[in-house]
């Protein structure tokens, strides 16, 4: 995805950032050491591969706000306990950008 | 000479691909008025025997299929033949999930509209599964009583993107002593609000109740 977006503009790429969920199901540690395999034999050879981690937010029904979580054993509001399966943040496995060079 | 660097932002999920192709079964499948079941679960917790009893006592009153998905065998499809529905074995090779793409590729000369339920068994696998959409309707992970009760709490993952939690070999949980309350806990701590069904493909409690939810989770399905 990367590759082809540097394609398009005629650039190389020095950094990618990703946003990693902590409920991605995707390790840090274990994207990195992908990426290292993959980026081999591809114009992102030198490309720097920075990740974001996103800890779990649910909205709490009881605060009605936006509330961080104990863990991600425990999808409750860590203000008052309430438990909710609404999660606002924490899923994501995403390349937000692209740091180009000309 | 400009060597400022260019930031320019993408926002694209890296399973994108996956998504897009499952994005594309899901229409398929409503298109086709078929209701699509995703069973996940650990090695060992029953899914081919839970399925095998699933559609064996579905194939009077409803036009059932099946495809599964594992490593290395045929073993569970022939298993499932038994059931004398459509069944098609996937062998992913190295591959510990099943991808939209493998979906797409099986289904290839089915006529989904010949069918009213269509079960995908993954690779038995708590990890990697839980990232895949398969364009199903409804993810069902599986736990056994002879797993223990703190299962959930070490996929949260997995159970987080379920939609129900189906508790297999309830006829064993005497003899280990299965902790009902706190399976329960740990489920609803990880996943809260999920329902949580008990059964038993060996002496079939828990079965109707199961046939039930899913029939009309597919009338649901097909008002909506």
């Amino acid at each position: 995805m990367a590759e082809e977006e540097a394609g398009r503009r005629s650039a190389e790429v020095d950094v990618i950032h990703v946003r990693l969920g902590a409920l991605s199901g995707v390790a840090k540690q274990a994207l990195l050491s992908a990426y290292d395999l993959a980026r081999s034999e591809t114009t992102l050879l030198d490309a720097q591969l920075v990740i974001e981690e996103v800890p779990v937010m649910i909205y709490c029904p009881r605060c009605r706000a936006p509330r961080g979580v104990p863990s991600i054993q425990q999808l409750s509001c860590s203000e008052c306990e309430t438990p909710s399966a609404e999660i606002l943040q924490g899923l994501e496995l995403q390349v937000v950008a692209l740091e180009l060079r000309r | 000479m400009n060597s400022k660097p260019r930031i320019i932002e993408v926002r694209k999920n890296i399973l994108k691909q996956n998504d897009e192709i499952a994005h594309t079964l899901r229409m398929r499948f409503q298109d086709a008025g078929v209701f699509v079941v995703n069973l996940v679960s650990s090695p060992g917790s029953g899914k081919t025997a839970f399925l095998e009893a699933t559609l064996t006592k579905m194939r009077s009153e409803f036009r059932v299929a099946a495809l599964v998905g594992d490593l290395a065998t045929e073993n569970d499809a022939n298993r499932l033949a038994r059931s004398q529905v459509p069944v098609r074995q996937i062998i992913t090779g190295t591959v510990c999930h099943l991808e939209a793409a493998m979906i797409e590729k099986n289904l290839a000369d089915w006529n989904l509209r010949d069918l009213d339920f269509l079960f995908i068994e993954n690779v038995g696998n708590l990890v990697c599964p839980a990232s895949y959409d398969l364009g199903e309707n409804l993810r069902v992970v599986l736990m056994s009583v002879t797993e223990g009760e703190d299962k959930p709490l070490k996929y949260p993952t997995m159970v987080n993107s379920a939609d129900i939690a189906v508790i297999t070999k309830t006829d064993l949980s005497h003899a280990v002593e299965f902790d009902w309350p706190a399976a329960s806990k740990n489920l609803q701590a990880v996943r809260p609000g999920i329902q949580i069904l008990r059964v038993s493909a060996k002496t079939g409690n828990g079965m109707d109740e199961w046939l039930r939810f899913i029939a009309s989770q597919r009338v649901n399905a097909t008002a909506g």
